[in-house]
């Protein structure tokens, strides 16, 4: 059996491409199943990506069955086997080949690929081995832990400034899509919207009712500000909004201000203010551009991971080639322990039960004793020297011949 | 003994300072080793310090570079406290070479030696010294807690894009753990001021030492007052913490100079 990969993803391919063979997860499962025929086949569609991965005792066909599925002809495809493709996997599972590296959503989505699929053993643990590497280099390296949008960089920040969010009271100037943005990451991180203001009371009611704060009159925003922790201010006003007479006195209590509006909404004179953390929309999108080059340096601490772990694969992948080869070694030799023992049972009918087990034991504990190095070295070689270890042991041993000799003989 | 146990626990300080610089150049990458060396040789210099106890007759550090060595010790067991968690391993940038530097001196200085005799053998003065010394390591602490406060604010203030890429504790979770650090230490400092002062003859003359000593509290006493009592928080709290520190540092180079002898 090879593991085969055919795919194509936003390194090949333009959306407008990628569009014509993206599948939704029901899609995905109706085509893992018909392509997989009775045998193994997972579809992995996202709005980066189609990649189909197969497990097939016929490579060659796999492929040229995915591609044109894939539409090979017109679309751009890579083509994958054995360990590139359990490593290419890895690589998406751990989210280095995303266009944001070590995001966290391709986790999820291989997931569910993996459940929707017709797998078996080979992709069963294929898919389960890359949600293992995702969440292992998610773990050990600090891909996915700084922000990656403008919303939470905002959040981070503000968590750098007061550690835990949950007692932290934000206030929204401003119930646009921006500022809901930045209340949902703010919100996700533990923050309580508390209040929200807009010059147009309904979108504040609107966006009031959707975290469960209040909803303020523009008029009494110097008041809000005594009690909040957090502001995102995000309107359309062509003045500033926020000036550093409206900041109450805070008695050493920080506040953190994010100003998301351009033109900018708070007076840079704010910043100025002790304990009081001003960021405009350019901080912010520094703060996200050091965090993502943060991420590509933590990247190639992720590849040596996920090589490491494909070569893990590509050894489990190779010990199936041994495995029937063993349990006919096995099979055989218990044959020739229990015909030599049937033969011999004239001889040893006056021997007590417990002298029988005796020989019984003995008997097996030699055929294993001398079964145990060639089934070790098998096993080594067949990760290291592939399927042609296999048959010189086969060949060796005359694996096989006894049934082969049985097929031959006429029937009666 | 005393003496061969020195060096792993110097090489165990020296290798988490390079540890934790490695970590603060690269996030994530040597931190846990940084972490070992200061359990290693924190480990080993109690050790040391059993070894120094069993081998004296009387209080084993009456010497300065001694109280040095016992200074060091109480500073990374406050340090190892919290200081092993992921987001302080910046502060242990502060805390581990000042440690390998301090261990290195009292060892140059004779710290680790093992004395018949002492001139302080009675429970009464190891206890004033061993108490004044742990007081004196919680406010270092405090010190280095306060300073990686103010680095952090200096950076969110001046809207750093590298503020981010540090994991340091929250502003707010370092405000409260060096106040806490102070309001912890000053009573353990207070309690072996006032075995020092028991032991003061009736007349004697208050020398620099003990001016400084009372000036420190005096200093950390009007910190928490002001802390607990007016709301001071933040920079202006920092500063007050650091200001403290100096005290301590000039006591420590007045010991230096020949209290002890």
């Amino acid at each position: 059996m090879s593991l085969v990969l055919v795919g194509t993803s936003h390194r090949l391919s333009p959306v407008e491409v990628r569009e014509r063979i993206a599948f939704d997860l029901e899609a995905a499962s109706r085509l893992a199943e018909r392509m997989a025929d009775g045998g193994e086949a997972v579809c992995l569609s996202t709005c980066n990506r189609t990649e189909l991965y197969f497990s097939h005792p016929d490579p060659d066909l796999a492929e040229a069955l995915a591609s044109e599925a894939l539409l090979g002809d017109e679309v751009e495809l890579y083509r994958m086997r054995d360990e590139d493709a359990a490593m290419h996997l890895f690589r998406v599972a751990a989210g280095l080949d995303s266009l944001v590296p070590g995001e966290g959503e391709i986790l999820g989505q291989v997931r569910d690929a993996y459940e929707a699929g017709a797998h078996g053993p080979v992709l069963d643990r294929l898919f389960r081995e890359a949600l293992r590497v995702g969440k292992k280099v998610r773990t050990e390296t600090a891909i996915a832990e700084s922000p990656a949008s403008v919303s939470s960089a905002a959040a981070a920040l503000a968590q750098q400034v007061f550690g835990e969010l949950g007692g932290c009271k934000v206030f929204l100037i401003g119930a646009g899509e921006v500022s809901e943005l930045a209340a949902r990451a703010l919100s996700a991180r533990g923050a309580g919207i508390s209040a929200v203001t807009s010059r147009t009371e309904e979108s504040a009611s609107r966006l009031a009712d959707a975290f469960g704060a209040r909803a303020v009159p523009f008029g009494e925003l110097g008041s809000e500000l005594e009690q909040a922790d957090v502001v995102v201010s995000s309107t359309s006003s062509p003045e500033p909004i926020l000036s550093r007479d409206l900041v109450p006195d805070r008695k050493g209590r920080p506040l953190f201000v994010i100003d998301l509006a351009v033109p900018r909404d708070v007076d840079p004179a704010v910043a100025e203010l002790e304990d009081c953390y001003l960021y405009d929309i350019d901080d912010l999108q520094a703060v996200v551009r050091e965090s993502l080059s943060g991420r590509r340096r933590e990247a190639e601490r992720a590849e040596a991971i996920v090589e490491q772990e494909a070569k893990r694969f590509r050894d489990w992948q190779a010990s199936l080639h041994v495995v029937p080869a063993i349990a006919s070694l096995r099979e055989r030799a218990e044959r020739i322990r229990s015909g030599e023992l049937a033969k011999a049972e004239g001889r040893l009918e006056g021997l007590s039960e417990s002298e029988r087990r005796t020989v019984e034991s003995l008997t097996t504990q030699i055929v294993n004793k001398l079964l145990h190095v060639p089934i070790v070295r098998m096993k080594e070689a067949a990760a290291t020297e592939g399927a042609g270890y296999v048959e010189v042991a086969r060949h060796l041993f005359g694996l096989g011949e006894e049934e082969d000799a049985q097929s031959r003989k006429p029937r009666q | 003994m005393a003496e061969l146990l020195f060096w792993p626990a110097f090489l165990a300080y020296g290798e988490a300072a390079v540890a934790y610089a490695g970590d603060a150049r690269r996030p994530g990458s040597t931190g846990r080793l940084a972490t070992w060396g200061v359990r290693i040789g924190w480990l080993v210099q109690t050790a040391l310090l059993i070894a120094q106890a069993a081998g004296a007759e009387g209080f084993p550090w009456d010497t300065w570079a001694g109280s040095l060595n016992l200074f060091v010790w109480l500073v990374v067991g406050a340090y190892l406290i919290w200081g092993c968690k992921p987001r302080f391993r910046l502060l242990g940038l502060v805390v581990m070479p000042l440690a390998a530097l301090l261990l290195a001196v009292s060892y140059a200085a004779g710290g680790m030696d093992v004395s018949g005799t002492s001139r302080y053998s009675s429970l009464f003065l190891g206890l004033h010294v061993g108490l004044v010394l742990a007081g004196f390591a919680g406010l270092t602490l405090a010190a280095a807690l306060a300073g990686l406060y103010l680095w952090q604010e200096r950076e969110l203030k001046r809207r750093s894009s590298k503020v981010l890429r540090f994991r340091a504790p929250s502003l707010v979770t370092l405000e409260s753990l060096f106040a806490r650090t102070v309001a912890f230490s000053l009573p353990v400092l207070t309690l072996g001021m006032a075995v020092g002062f028991a032991r003061l003859r009736h007349g004697s003359q208050l020398d620099p030492l003990i001016v400084l000593t009372v000036l420190t509290w005096a200093v950390y006493g009007g910190f928490l007052l002001l802390r607990y009592g007016a709301g001071w928080r933040g920079r202006r709290a920092a500063y007050a913490t650091l200001a403290g520190f100096v005290l301590v540092v000039a006591m420590q180079l007045t010991v230096q100079a020949g209290h002890f002898g």
